[in-house]
């Protein structure tokens, strides 16, 4: 100890005398980390510098102090702390050149969990009487910040006993306050005032004024800031403060209202927003003085503004105000202000929903949506003034307009429990009937939106209106042909199905029946589609689907393909929007699958003859049978049988669309089943099959094989199966055969995409995260070596292989990985196969949006390249190629510049193109490369 | 709106924006060749000039309209009428100074563009004049303001 000792005095002695800086400080704190003993050791043999004439001196003695405090202040005893309390108060009152470090032992000290009783006060006593906050330096000032912080937290119950000299105290340092760093702290401290109930006394005003002078917040950081702080983190959080009590709303208030006058789009957006916030604290006495004020304000906003940002602020403080008057208690004497304030709202924009020609319309019904839409009441109120006068108008002339402001009226008042519209039920309906018979496509589409509104509020339909509304859907199904029309009819029967199912079964379904096979067929089937989203439903409905399916294969009624894979797609659907459910799960398991794989079964046995005509047919029955297996997930009666037959079709089936559906099917089981002995039999089994038959040259079913591989490879892959990588790295070998090649290639596509009707997430598949990334970090070093060591024709397999798996990345990583593969990725730029060159464009398009550093050094061959893609044959690749060219006029100009002249002179050529995309693609291109560099461009 | 005073037309009337081009599958059909239509002159202004006073494009302001742009593909000819937003707006020789920078920008050399403002003469005699338009262009403050009117709104 005594050697240890005096090896401490030295390298005191050595800090002190500001030879040695950090490794003094260094010691000296790593050896107090030991044991607490030292730092009286650490203090005795500083006495000699903390008591020196030199204040120099004194302030290296601090200095050491204070740091070695700040790394062991944890294990201080309350009376340690005292000593030390008292030393550092006293200290305040020293030499300037000491209070930084002074500061920062008291900010350490302050973290303490075991303060004496009546220190917080002292420490603030000292720090506000001796010390002028305001003319300290940054780091110093934020000393005193994260003081008043810690203390706030630990000695809450002392600080509020100081009162107002707290108050006081902390408005007089905050004063003049520039930095960001500081200001949130600051704004911290206040909203701890604010929030935890500190008596402001007579300070309010003085506490708001030092406040508010940072209100509206205009800060950008700088570009280099290394401390992240935002406008909307500064914005909020003086938001919180100003917004926290309503003692300031008598100064808040003028101070939005004044604000919202300026130029400054934020500002006026962020008075609004602070407008919403108070309205959450206030009540209605604070605002009752300026609700003109605010109303006119904020009307004058809405009216006027061009921005869609300021509108909605705008919109959201309105709704914030009326919510706040509704929440209001009222005295007896009080006259009721909501009323006054809506009243006031009313009589400035009512008069504008009656004269439908001026552009005030919009604003004004979206003001009075604001506000009929913040609470009941004012629904109320608001629905009372506004409907009838609109129901008047809609008699007396058709407006559209009109009836789209019902509509979003309607709407509006679905959170409500007793609509508000139940007085006038009976008008409403009647027009909205009477639209539905009109002839206008977009008032009939209006109108089945407005139908939809109503059909879910409970009470707003009676019995039967509801009937007359099926009858009506019925007959604008069968008989309207505007695709518009039919789309939204069809979306409201689908959602008034739900509700009201009886009343469909028992009309609207017998009428289709009858005209199922009539020439309308089309619309009945995708009408029975969408309305069987109920078990009582789909039982009347899929019958009837399935009675067509059966009458088409005996082509009795000439059906043609279309038509039949449309019942299919119709059959699908259902099965997809009622997956959740388990009775309708049994009627499809019992009744629908049997029918369907009979019909299935018939259509293979007679596609011998028909060949690809019912094909895609089958593909669809296959489809849906195979979604509502895989959907559920339940046990699969005899799966082995059915693994072993869809293997069979898969390797030996002659369409494309049977043996890559078949090899679908067998992928998404796969996918699913648990792993053990079975799935290891299952694909042990399979795996000899594919290498057999791959291995056999001159084998007709090479292709299928293939396609069994590659789906059976996609998930194992998916699901991280340790057997994938087996099967990938036999796709990669059969990248350079000469007869599979390029499909090998294409297969990637396959692979790393997301397939739409298996193997994704929506059929409950096994999809792990990241599995792109996984494979991509695992593949890449692969194909760059099967690339580099392949004969000329077969690099460009590897190169389509590579771009596929890179184009399907995720950004992020396409970023980070640019630099390994740009060298690659301008290689098959270059490659003569217009796939390739369509899938590393589209790879590198996003890319250039925000280009790696790594681009800087290729940029004389990717211009070269992409300007040379500009003329391919391909549309595709040209307007790629033009998009990515387009990319690149947003790099930084001084790298670009240079380029300029002949890209502008290379771009002229495209505007001349034969396709109207392409020369859209080279205009927007050019422009952009004219505004390069000139003045008033970039 | 302090600062409406300066500009010379605050509240201007606003149009509706029609809607995009509707795809056609002959645009996605290789072996079709569209000629330059209308529509597609017009839609060169409607995407990206705005005017100089406001934030809205020459469509919203309905300063072009496509009723009044006749194209010529086989001839090689465009003329454009457009419609200053006020009579004597002097912002008038601007707006058509970038409808023909524009125009001179995005169609294919082989084009011979004639533009006419529909109000007033001297306008016209002005943007005719090529040497008058590439002497304007010369001047870099006049070639920044324009430049600011092409400037795409995303930016």
């Amino acid at each position: 100890m005594a050697a240890d000792n005096s090896v401490l005095l030295g390298l005191v002695e050595e800090f002190v005398s500001g030879q040695v800086d950090s490794k003094a400080a260094e010691t000296v704190t790593g050896s107090s980390e030991k044991s607490i003993v030292n730092v009286i050791h650490c203090l005795s043999s500083c006495r000699l510098s903390l008591t020196s004439s030199q204040p120099q001196t004194r302030g290296r003695g601090v200095q050491l102090l204070s740091q070695v405090l700040q790394e062991c202040y944890s294990s201080l005893s309350e009376r340690e702390l005292e000593v030390l309390l008292a030393f550092y108060e006293n200290r305040l009152k020293d030499h300037y050149v000491i209070i930084p470090h002074v500061l920062q032992g008291l900010n350490a000290l302050t973290k303490c969990s075991v303060l004496p009783p009546g220190s917080a006060v002292s420490i603030l006593r000292s720090i506000f009487q001796d010390l002028h906050v305001q003319s300290l330096m940054l780091a110093e000032r934020s000393c005193v910040y994260n003081i008043l912080v810690s203390l706030m937290e630990s000695k809450e119950e002392e600080l509020k006993g100081l009162g107002a000299d707290f108050i006081y105290g902390f408005v007089q340092s905050v004063d003049g306050e520039r930095d960001p760093r500081n200001l949130l702290l600051a704004f911290q401290v206040a909203r701890n005032i604010i929030h935890r109930g500190y008596d402001l006394g007579k300070f309010v005003e003085e506490l708001f004024e030092v406040m508010s002078c940072y209100f509206p917040i205009d800060f950008s950081p700088p570009p280099s800031d290394p401390h992240r702080i935002t406008q909307e983190e500064l914005v909020l959080s003086l938001r919180a403060v100003l917004t926290g009590t309503s003692q300031f709303a008598e100064f808040l208030l003028p101070l939005i209202i004044e604000k919202l006058d300026s130029d400054i789009q934020s500002a006026k957006v962020d008075s609004l927003q602070t407008l919403a916030a108070c309205g959450l604290t206030y009540s209605h006495k604070e605002l009752a003085k300026f609700l003109p004020g605010l109303w006119s304000s904020i009307q004058r906003e809405v009216f006027q503004t061009a921005s869609e940002g300021v509108e909605s602020a705008g919109l959201s403080a309105l709704s914030a105000l009326v919510s706040c008057l509704s929440r209001s208690v009222l005295n007896s004497d009080s006259e009721d202000v909501l009323q006054v304030f809506l009243s006031l709202v009313l009589q400035d924009c009512q008069h504008h929903l009656c004269e439908p020609d001026l552009k005030l319309v919009w604003p004004s019904a979206k003001l009075l949506q604001a506000a009929a839409g913040a609470s009941y009441r004012a629904s109320l109120i608001v629905s009372a003034a506004v409907i009838p006068a609109l129901l008047e108008q809609y008699n007396n002339e058709t407006q559209v307009r009109s009836l789209l402001m019902y509509f979003s009226l309607c709407l509006l008042h679905k959170h409500t429990e007793d609509s508000v519209l139940v007085a006038f039920q009976q008008s409403l309906c009647s027009v909205v009937f009477s639209a539905l018979t009109e002839s206008g496509a977009g008032l009939q589409v209006t109108a089945t939106r407005v139908l939809t509104a109503l059909g879910q509020q409970p009470g707003l339909l009676a019995q039967t209106d509801v009937e007359k509304v099926v009858d009506h859907l019925t007959r604008l199904i069968l008989e309207e042909d505007d695709t518009k029309v039919s789309l939204a009819v069809v979306e409201c029967s689908g959602s008034l199905a739900h509700l009201h199912h009886k009343a469909f079964i028992s009309r609207l379904i017998p009428r289709l029946k009858e005209e199922i096979l009539s020439a309308v067929r089309q619309r009945c089937v995708t009408a029975l589609a969408s309305v069987s989203s109920l078990p009582s439903v789909v039982q009347e409905s899929a019958p009837i689907l399935l009675q067509v399916l059966a009458s088409a294969h005996t082509g009795s009624c000439g059906f043609s393909v279309e038509e039949v894979v449309a019942v299919c797609i119709s059959l699908q659907k259902i099965a997809e929007h009622v997956r959740d459910s388990e009775g309708i799960g049994r009627f499809f398991h019992d009744i629908i699958i049997p029918h369907l794989l009979g019909l299935c079964l018939q259509a293979a046995l007679q596609s011998r003859d028909a060949g690809q005509l019912f094909e895609r047919k089958k593909q669809h029955l296959w489809d849906s049978s195979c979604h509502s297996f895989t959907s559920r997930q339940v046990e699969i009666p005899e799966i082995d049988r059915l693994l072993v037959q869809l293997e069979d079709l898969s390797c030996t089936g002659p369409h494309l669309f049977s043996y890559t559906f078949a090899a679908k099917c067998f992928a998404g089981l796969v996918n699913k089943m648990p792993a053990g002995e079975a799935l290891d039999a299952v694909l042990e089994r399979v795996m000899k099959r594919i290498s057999v038959e791959l291995e056999n040259v001159s084998s007709a079913q090479r292709t299928q094989a293939f396609t069994l591989l590659l789906w059976v490879s996609k998930a194992l892959l998916l699901r991280y199966h340790p057997l994938s990588t087996a099967l990938t790295d036999k796709l990669f070998a059969l990248l350079s055969d000469p007869a599979l090649g390029s499909q090998v290639a294409d297969g990637f596509c396959v692979l790393m995409s997301d397939s739409l009707d298996v193997l994704n997430r929506n059929c409950h598949a096994d999809v792990r995260i990241m599995y792109r990334q996984r494979f991509f970090a695992e593949n890449t070093t692969k194909i760059i070596q099967g690339f580099n060591s392949a004969e000329q024709e077969k690099k460009s397999y590897y190169l389509k292989a590579l771009s596929h798996i890179v184009s399907n990345l995720p950004r992020q990583v396409q970023l980070t990985e640019l630099p390994v593969l740009l060298p690659l990725l301008l290689e098959a730029l270059s490659c003569a196969d217009q796939a390739v060159q369509l899938s590393t464009l589209s790879c590198l398009q996003p890319v250039l949006l925000e280009p790696p550093a790594a681009i800087r050094n290729q940029l004389e061959a990717l211009f070269s390249r992409l300007l040379t893609l500009t003329t391919s044959p391909a549309m595709k690749v040209r307007i790629a190629s033009l998009q990515c060219v387009h990319a690149l006029s947003r790099l930084p100009e001084h790298m670009v510049l240079p380029f300029r002249a002949r890209v502008l002179k290379a771009l002229a050529v495209p505007l001349d193109d034969t396709k109207r995309l392409v020369r859209m693609e080279a205009m927007v291109a050019r422009g952009e490369w004219f505004l390069l560099g000139s003045p008033g461009g970039r | 709106m302090s600062g409406g005073t300066r500009l010379e037309n605050a509240n201007p009337l606003i149009f509706q924006r029609s809607g995009e081009r509707l795809l056609t599958a002959t645009d996605e059909d290789e072996d079709v060749a569209d000629p330059i239509d209308d529509r597609e002159i017009f839609d060169i202004f409607s995407k990206s000039i705005n005017d100089p006073e406001h934030p809205l494009s020459l469509e919203e302001l309905n300063v072009v309209e496509q009723m009044l742009i006749n194209v010529n593909d086989e001839e090689s000819t465009v003329s454009v009428e457009f419609t200053p937003t006020i009579p004597h707006c002097s912002m008038a020789t601007l707006i058509g100074l970038s409808i023909k920078v524009k125009l001179l920008r995005s169609l294919p050399d082989r084009f011979k563009v004639i533009l006419v403002s529909s109000q007033t003469h001297l306008i016209n005699k002005q943007l005719a004049d090529k040497e008058r338009v590439a002497a304007a262009l010369e001047n870099s403050q006049l070639l920044e303001v324009v430049n600011q009117c092409l400037s795409s709104r995303a930016m």
